[in-house]
């Protein structure tokens, strides 16, 4: 595979875990709000939780995350994974705003920029950081 | 008590996300595809400290479960961003990862907005 190849692949499992992380957090958040119990450290409650089917769809797309996320980790180093995935906090943000109706402060903006901003000034470097036995880098 | 939590899945993610990396460098290269799938579960069984990693990431899960039950979620996903600064670290100096001026100065601004979304 070319370099370019390679760079290309490692985008696109970024935005699929972006994706899947997005959609299981929203679905989570929601579904938790409806359990009537609170959490404690009762293993029964976060059981009876999942029956929940908004806690059990956020779940499923959240492990399929954590997945989509080990296959990154061996594409690309964590000091890239790390940055790169931190646009899911943005998301986050908005996603909180729009569909779950919270209050989002301008300080809480400013902040979700600066860390779309960082973001992007990492993505703009190459992934794979680790010398390789070629010593390219 | 929401600090706590976020205590929690702070220190549980990095313990997680440090095993994973250090594990599946080791592993070699995998994909996404569904027989990749099948490969990576595959992996996993295999390796000790990567079921330990994945254990502390469920750790981390249970108690961003009970975050988001009392916290809205555009305060309680920018919060467990604070273990990014940690992690950056730890991949410098226990992954022996190489951090450029550049990516630095990105994963700075994004610890400053994370810190402005917290608070």
């Amino acid at each position: 595979m070319t370099n370019s190849g390679a760079v290309l692949k490692t985008y696109s499992v970024v935005l699929l875990f972006l994706a899947l992380r997005a959609a299981g957090n929203s679905s989570m958040a929601w579904g938790m709000k409806q359990v009537p119990e609170r959490m404690s450290m009762n293993p029964a409650i976060y059981l009876h939780a999942m029956l929940n089917p908004f806690v059990a769809m956020g779940i499923a797309a959240l492990i399929l995350a954590l997945l989509t996320r080990m296959a990154l980790f061996s594409l690309a180093d964590l000091s890239f994974v790390l940055p790169v995935t931190a646009l899911g906090y943005v998301i986050a943000v908005y996603l909180g705003k729009v569909f779950l109706h919270e209050t989002v402060t301008r300080q809480r903006w400013l902040g979700a920029l600066l860390i779309f901003a960082g973001a992007a000034l990492v993505g703009s470097t190459t992934p794979d950081t680790t010398p390789s036995l070629e010593g390219q880098e | 008590m929401k600090w706590l939590l976020v205590a929690v899945i702070v220190l549980a993610t990095v313990l997680s996300d440090l095993l994973q990396s250090h594990e599946m460098k080791r592993a070699g290269e995998q994909s996404v595809s569904a027989q990749g799938f099948a490969r990576l579960l595959q992996t996993i069984a295999q390796r000790r400290l990567l079921i330990l990693g994945i254990a502390s990431n469920a750790v981390s899960f249970f108690a961003f479960m009970a975050l988001v039950q009392t916290e809205p979620l555009s305060f309680a996903v920018p919060a467990s961003a604070a273990s990014f600064v940690l992690e950056t670290l730890l991949a410098k100096f226990v992954l022996h990862e190489r951090i450029g001026v550049r990516r630095a100065a990105g994963a700075l601004a994004v610890l400053a907005g994370v810190v402005l979304v917290g608070g």
